[in-house]
């Protein structure tokens, strides 16, 4: 009982007391710190053009004016916009149906080299981006694949795997194996048992990685820069790095704020409705 | 009851010899179903490492043809690219570089693991508003860097509101060691709230009962926390500090949307080597991300074996270090 006890993953840490006045002071200075430059982006968003180098806390007169010229067909933000979705979106889903047959099999199937596989998959993680660049350039320009999406879903779908497989191995590692074990009791095949018992009750791991995933992909740049030049074929992140001024030299910072509010605030919604999902997620490979 | 629950704890020695007598001969399935997986990385990650090394090894000369008079680019085998990481005039970019990749890394992970560990005691502490905290925490994580660059890039304008709040006239984001400031403060907005989480589930994973035995043995607060909080949260926090650093190693989007591309002062091993590969002497680039990779192989040896980071964990093995 006592071994249980020690593990029980929602035991509080510290002693538990009545939240004392300091860490209310703490809790205000974290979140002050955590979301004014967020707040910043926001307002400057906001703000007319004209008083677009006013520094004051309150964007008052507001206009619209930055999200309309973001969304000006020269930008080609819209598009940009679609082609994320689509990079993002894929690689979410093909990383999740690799990675959840590899993780189930690293999990539950017991053979050679087990372990070795795992800790490779893991290691290929810490793998610089810019060391697979290089090459991929080249092999990407002598199969005609530059300015696609295949040309970013692949080294995207690369970057997610590892974590990915990590975290639903550890996921799958958690459940008992009574419950395949019943499954084919009742006469259901292995892949019936995945299917219809293992991969239900799995969901909530597999909702967590794919929202890390997506996260991850949508935010990639280094390969979405390099491997594309037209602008149609531009992520939103990369063409609003890209913006230009009405004049070339300068940098329509009001235009590129309204843009980044845009591309961020899909994910700080997907943040606050999943944060705790988001933060189990995060944390399984640390401490679990 | 009591095998469900110890189930997870050693899949090790149980589970496998249950598994063992009932999967045998698995081995080819088990390979049929990660093939996918390894093919993908092997394709996408395997073969440029690979292909890498291979080119860093190829030394191309822009020269004249002496007998058509054309310009041609003439490639051989050699280390010439390795070579000029020690001598003539890109050494001592390389090394600035070098440099950099270093300072960053080593700064911006010490003052966000101190930065982090605080606001993980804090929110440990806090028992209201835990939701909101963990949310405003995760809003610098979930911003892309790219456009946490251009915003950074924004408030160190001149006229920006880092210069009103300060009341300086620091040009933050031209070439200086303030370019470098304002890259390291970027990347700490962003990543300190991260160990701070890691940091938070480590510390919730000590027991209460060894708090409450150190009050008994009148430990006040600061030497509880170090002989008590910090002990038990180091595997966890090892293990934040790894992830964090070889994420630092390979830094790139900030210091290219925050400053530009081929700045003296933020010019990390990453946006050099990107420069190189833009301006296609794809050999000193491949030679430029070699040594890199070879840098961070060499970081993660050294915490997995000298401070026993546990990545594998209990995921696989259910032993720990």
């Amino acid at each position: 009982m006592s071994a249980v006890t020690a593990t029980t993953p929602g035991k509080r840490g510290a002693p538990r007391v009545k939240t004392s006045p300091f860490s209310y002071v703490g809790i205000a200075l974290i979140v002050v710190y955590c979301l004014a430059p967020f707040y910043w982006m926001v307002v400057s968003a906001l703000r007319r053009p004209a008083d677009q180098f006013s520094n004051k806390l309150i964007p008052w007169p507001m206009s619209l004016d930055n999200f309309v010229s973001a969304f000006k067909p020269a930008n080609g933000f819209t598009r940009a916009l679609l082609n994320s979705l689509i990079v993002a979106g894929t690689t979410t889903v093909l990383t999740l149906i690799i990675g959840i047959t590899a993780a189930y099999v690293l999990a539950r199937l017991e053979f050679r080299f087990k372990n070795v596989i795992l800790a490779a998959i893991i290691a290929t993680s810490m793998f610089p981006g810019i060391s697979l660049l290089v090459p991929l350039l080249e092999l990407f320009v002598s199969i005609d694949w530059i300015n696609t999406y295949q040309a970013m879903i692949a080294p995207s779908m690369s970057f997610a795997l590892p974590l990915a497989v990590f975290n639903l191995t550890a996921f799958f590692k958690q459940m008992p194996f009574a419950l395949e074990e019943a499954a084919q009791i009742d006469g259901a095949s292995p892949m019936q048992a995945f299917r219809k018992v293992i991969l239900p009750l799995a969901a909530p791991g597999v909702f967590t990685t794919a929202i890390l995933t997506f996260i991850a992909a949508w935010n990639e740049f280094i390969i979405a820069l390099s491997v594309t030049n037209k602008q149609s074929m531009r992520t939103a992140p990369v063409i609003t790095s890209l913006f230009t001024g009405q004049y070339g030299y300068d940098q329509p910072f009001g235009t590129q704020m309204a843009a980044g509010v845009v591309v961020t605030v899909p994910l700080v919604i997907l943040v606050l409705f999943f944060q705790r999902r988001i933060v189990e997620g995060l944390t399984a490979g640390g401490v679990k | 009851m009591t095998t469900t629950v110890q189930a997870p704890r050693k899949p090790a020695t149980a589970g496998r010899a249950r598994k063992n007598r009932r999967n045998a001969g698995t081995g080819r399935f088990a390979a049929l179903l990660l093939s996918p997986t390894v093919l993908v990385l092997a394709l996408v990650i395997g073969y440029p490492i690979v292909s890498a090394v291979r080119l860093s090894f190829l030394v191309t000369h822009n020269g004249i043809n002496p007998t058509t008079g054309m310009v041609e680019n003439t490639t051989h085998v050699g280390v010439d690219n390795y070579a000029a990481i020690f001598s003539g005039d890109t050494a001592s970019q390389f090394w600035n570089a070098f440099w950099n990749t270093t300072t960053f890394t080593v700064a911006g992970v010490f003052v966000e693991t101190v930065l982090g560990v605080l606001m993980a005691l804090i929110m440990n502490r806090a028992f209201r508003g835990r939701g909101l905290v963990r949310a405003s925490v995760l809003v610098p994580w979930a911003i892309p860097t790219a456009i946490s660059g251009l915003l950074w890039k924004w408030i160190f304008q001149s006229e920006g509101i880092a210069n009103t709040l300060l009341h300086t006239h620091i040009l933050w984001t031209t070439e200086g060691f303030h370019a470098w400031v304002a890259v390291l403060v970027a990347d700490v907005w962003k990543t300190a709230p991260f160990i701070g989480l890691l940091a938070l589930a480590g510390l919730q994973m000590i027991p209460g009962d060894v708090y409450e035995a150190a009050k008994v043995d009148g430990s006040g607060p600061w030497r509880t926390f170090w002989r008590i909080t910090l002990p038990l949260a180091r595997p966890a926090l090892v293990v934040a500090v790894l992830f964090r650093m070889l994420d630092a190693l390979r830094m790139f989007d900030l210091p290219f949307v925050l400053i530009g591309a081929h700045k003296h002062s933020v010019e990390t091993l990453s946006t050099f080597a990107w420069y190189e590969a833009s301006n296609l002497r794809y050999g000193s680039a491949a030679a430029y991300s070699t040594v890199l990779f070879l840098y961070i192989a060499l970081v993660a040896f050294v915490f997995v074996k000298v401070l026993g980071a546990d990545l594998v964990g209990r995921g696989v093995s259910g032993r720990k270090s």
